[in-house]
């Protein structure tokens, strides 16, 4: 009864065998199943990694979809909020998707493999809702989260590296330019993609050929100080640069229990994504609706006084709670004190003067500050090298 | 010598909870039991040495916790451990396992439908949006639409605006889920016949309808909405089984000075002048109080113990066309080791929960079909358990004890009484079908207590052996339960009361009817309330 049962652990992803051996600290999470790290050696050494050398991420529990056929494109158009067709072949767009209340389900990335080729990555599992919504369209679904390894591999030396791979020319493509390479002979695609917010790529292989790419991009990057990272420093990074997480800043609308807790793309600062000048897609008249009306809250990203991370803070305007902190960090490159709010509306607009409740404790001792904040337009942290082409060198 | 305050009949888990609250507010109070031991359905019992089996209910969650605490159950001995795992095997020799972890769970259903593992998180949020609105009313008495009084219509407004609150789309699936089959409902969600199946027994359970009648999502709904430890669906076991709830409960209720009193065999319900006056036993004792509860389900309240003359004629017509028809069987199993069964490790931890071996909604509802024939089902439904993998006490270390609940068995066969050897039958099928699947299931069994409805009935007095006294659907929920107008556990006569599980809100070992009614009686009384509020489910 007792005896450990293996087939009931969290699964290893393709690069686990490597991932671990580099894991001084021994510290794991789960991530969609995985047995995956959280800090391999020391999370700012990892994230100053991200900015300053190469980090690298196994980013292989991500969710990937393949869509296919005659109607892929419209299938897609009619799923997510932005205009699928002006996405290239070879080319990646950042896409959230509604359920017919206009309120968000998910965001991913949609990586243009053909005319009628496409492979969505998604933070959340989307078997359910991609089936559902190929009703009427002539598409066939594949899910190859487990067919793909991936690694994302980012920072100011990471052209550099990859190129010592084998991916010449890599600092010739664009940001959200894909390009494809052989490594060891078998196929080997490369997107100037990530979640950093900085120079950086993910590079997708099959399962068989991860340990070599590790092993490779390892040996190859150690004069480029290429190092592991985990998910906190990635969770740094993440924040300096302005990405939302499902499930944080977030719930994903079809696992909302209460009402009202779900939130649109407006409500998410994702307005930009949102396209109407296509005529039908799901939530589109719902959303066409609050546009009128207006939304209920607005994210603002808060640049707070003082050191101290505004974790799960109520933000205040006056005596009034108008909201609440999705994310919080201090962010050692920009040197500020982050945060992501669901504020209330009308308050929110950037410029807008709010006040965060911060706890913090020192041994035991807990202090309570109301730290004044300022609502800005956008992160801190855009450096130009990660939209440069030719990628700079470092 | 017999004078009390309040005499409750029968020292079922509701009987003892509502004379606990009514003891505990400085009432005398009298518990009569028919049997010479307590509990009614809520019972362990020693049937072969050294074995003991949760007779009749054999797993917890619907009891309030809000009572356990407040009654001081824990420290009367109850311990309530939750278990893992669960099961249902397929005919093709392959399984559906159930786990605790939302990703190892992922899997499982993956293995059969990766659509179906992502599906469940759209189901699971969706089913606990249904249980959120009917939690906060399982301690409270049901608001009558009909009334004018300030109270219900502020109970209604409140259930409106919570209601109203799941906005346009919850509405509908409210409506939806409260009146449709739970095999539509599943439909709508899985692709899997073997998730469906696993999913649907809840449903079913208890309940003389099939997988495709109407009505049978809120059965589902019902299995969902109890908790362990805040584990909203989380079921346990009682330790020491069922009857360790009704000897805290018993405890409980003496300790606030309450008597139990054991062999007594109520005839009749004493009236004078249209009050309540106490009850008259079958062997002539009598006991006497002004205020007088029925514990018995709404059929034997008024059709057995009450004199036909006391009663209105729209209550005595209601009473007679009250749903409560037999369902399930029942077969507990002393065990000399540890079944085994194909396809699964012994070690697995899924074994340590329910077990079940209907692969599709078909064959559920083709064992419904068995039961509108007037028979017992020859595939039946069962929900298995062997409670020896959780409690160390329920079987000898090594040794098994198995509680089988049997889906379907109707209260008559073919329209006549059960013989032995329809008895016989029906255990045969049940102990057949398990069999088919554990080469060593047969071998190893000691000793088997088999229940029909025949037994149930007679033993505990459950009519027809109906375990929910009165089936769970809409006809017979809340405003309506046992009958409109007599949903606020008042009696038609003065000074009577009801507190069974044929009251709101319902069967399982909930102890919520019991509950509250006596916070109806204290107020009728003008007595301080002893009976806690709900814990708010935010």
């Amino acid at each position: 009864m007792n005896a450990p049962q293996r087939d009931t652990m969290l699964l290893p992803t393709p690069f686990h065998s490597r991932v671990e051996a580099m894991c001084e600290l021994n510290d794991w999470g789960n991530w969609m199943g995985y047995t995956t790290p959280n800090a391999f050696f020391d999370v700012e050494l990892e994230y100053f990694a991200i900015r300053s050398t190469t980090g690298v991420f196994d980013l292989s529990p991500m969710n990937k979809y393949r869509i296919t056929g005659p109607d892929a494109e419209a299938f897609l158009n009619r799923m997510v909020t932005r205009n699928v067709s002006k996405l290239g072949v070879n080319r990646v767009g950042y896409a959230v998707w509604c359920n017919d209340a206009g309120q968000v389900m998910d965001d991913g990335t949609i990586f243009r493999l053909g005319e009628q080729d496409f492979r969505l990555c998604s933070y959340q599992r989307a078997d359910d809702w991609l089936h559902w919504c190929t009703l009427g369209f002539d598409v066939t679904i594949t899910n190859e989260s487990e067919d793909i390894a991936g690694l994302a591999v980012q920072g100011p030396t990471s052209c550099t590296v990859l190129t010592l791979l084998g991916c010449a020319g890599l600092d010739q493509l664009k940001p959200f330019g894909i390009a494809h390479f052989t490594f060891e002979g078998a196929p080997m695609m490369v997107s100037r993609t990530g979640f950093t917010g900085d120079l950086g790529y993910e590079v997708w292989v099959a399962p068989e050929q991860a340990e070599a790419l590790w092993d490779q991009l390892f040996e190859l990057g150690r004069d480029y100080l290429i190092k592991p990272i985990g998910s906190y420093a990635l969770d740094i990074a993440r924040i300096e640069a302005g990405f939302l997480q499902a499930h944080v800043d977030f719930v994903p609308s079809e696992e909302v229990v209460r009402n009202g807790r779900t939130r649109s793309p407006f409500e998410l600062g994702l307005e930009w994504l949102v396209d109407f000048s296509k005529p039908l897609f799901n939530g589109r008249s719902a959303l066409l609706e609050e546009k009128a009306k207006g939304s209920r809250y607005r994210f603002a990203m808060l640049d707070i006084e003082g050191n101290k991370p505004a974790e799960h803070s109520f933000i205040m305007k006056g005596d009034k709670v108008v909201g609440t902190v999705t994310s919080a960090a201090w962010c050692p490159t920009v040197k500020s004190n982050l945060a992501y709010a669901q504020i209330e509306m009308p308050h929110g607009a950037v410029g807008d003067e709010l006040v965060a409740e911060i706890y913090y404790q020192r041994e035991l001792h807990w202090t309570r500050l109301m730290a004044p904040c300022r609502v800005i337009g956008g992160p801190l942290f855009n450096p130009q090298r990660r939209r440069q082409t030719p990628a700079p060198p470092f | 010598m017999n004078q009390y305050d309040a005499i409750v009949i029968g020292a079922g888990h509701n009987g003892l909870t509502n004379g606990a609250y009514l003891a505990k507010a400085g009432l005398k109070v009298a518990v009569l039991e028919r049997n010479p031991y307590i509990g009614g359905a809520t019972v362990s019992r020693e049937l072969h040495k050294g074995w003991y089996y949760s007779n009749c209910s054999y797993v917890a969650s619907l009891l309030r916790p809000e009572i356990t605490r407040d009654l001081e159950l824990p420290r009367h001995g109850l311990q309530v451990v939750p278990f893992g795992g669960g099961a249902t095997f397929m005919r093709n020799g392959d399984h559906l396992g159930a786990y605790s972890d939302h990703d190892r769970h992922y899997r499982e259903i993956a293995r059969h439908s990766k659509r179906d593992a992502n599906a469940y998180d759209r189901y699971a949020a969706d089913t606990a949006r249904q249980t959120k609105l009917i939690r906060p009313y399982l301690l409270k008495t049901a608001p009558d639409p009909t009334s004018l009084k300030p109270r219900d219509l502020r109970d209604l407004l409140e259930f409106a605006k919570s209601f109203t609150s799941m906005g346009e789309e919850g509405l509908l699936d409210t409506i939806k889920f409260w009146t449709a089959s739970v095999g539509d409902y599943l439909n709508e969600y899985f692709e899997t016949d073997v998730l469906k199946a696993h999913l649907a027994g809840s449903g079913i359970i208890g309940t003389a309808l099939g997988v495709y009648s109407p009505g049978t999502a809120y059965v589902l709904l019902h299995h969902y909405m109890g908790d362990v430890d805040g584990n909203v669906g989380a079921w346990g076991f009682a330790r020491g089984g069922m009857g360790a709830i009704a000897d805290a409960l018993s405890k409980s209720f003496q300790s606030f000075g309450g008597e139990i009193i054991c062999d007594a065999n109520v005839d009749e319900i004493i009236v004078r002048d249209g009050q309540a006056k106490g009850v008259a036993l079958k062997d002539g004792t009598e006991y006497h109080a002004d205020i007088v509860v029925s514990n018995l389900d709404p059929k034997r309240t008024f059709l057995d113990i009450t004199n036909p003359k006391d009663l209105p004629e729209d209550v005595l017509h209601k009473a007679r066309n009250f749903k409560i028809r037999g369902s399930s069987g029942k077969l507990n199993i002393a065990l000399d080791g540890l079944p085994v069964f194909d396809g699964l490790d012994p070690r697995s931890r899924l074994m340590a929960g329910d077990l079940h071996f209907s692969d599709s909604l078909e064959r559920q509802e083709r064992a419904y079909d068995d039961w509108k024939n007037g028979t017992w089902s020859k595939d039946p439904y069962l929900d298995m358990m062997i409670p020896s993998l959780t409690d160390p006490t329920m079987a000898p270390p090594g040794k098994h004890m198995m509680s089988v609940f049997v889906q379907y068995a109707p209260p008559k066969v073919e329209g006549r009484d059960w013989t032995d050897e329809d008895k016989d039958g029906f255990e045969k099928s049940v102990i057949d079908q398990i069999a088919n699947y554990s080469p060593n299931f047969k071998d190893l069994i000691l000793h088997c207590e088999t229940r029909t409805p025949r037994e149930i009935e007679a033993e505990v007095g459950l009519t027809e052996g109906n375990i929910f006294m009165g089936e769970l659907t809409f006809d017979q929920l809340l405003f309506n339960r046992p009958f409109p107008g007599y949903a606020q556990y008042r009696g038609p006569i003065k000074g009577m009361y009801m507190c069974s599980s044929g009251t709101h809100p319902g069967g399982g070992v909930m102890a919520a009817p019991g509950a509250n009614a006596a916070r109806e009686i204290l107020m009728d009384l003008k007595r301080p309330n002893t009976v806690p509020g709900g814990y708010a489910d935010d």
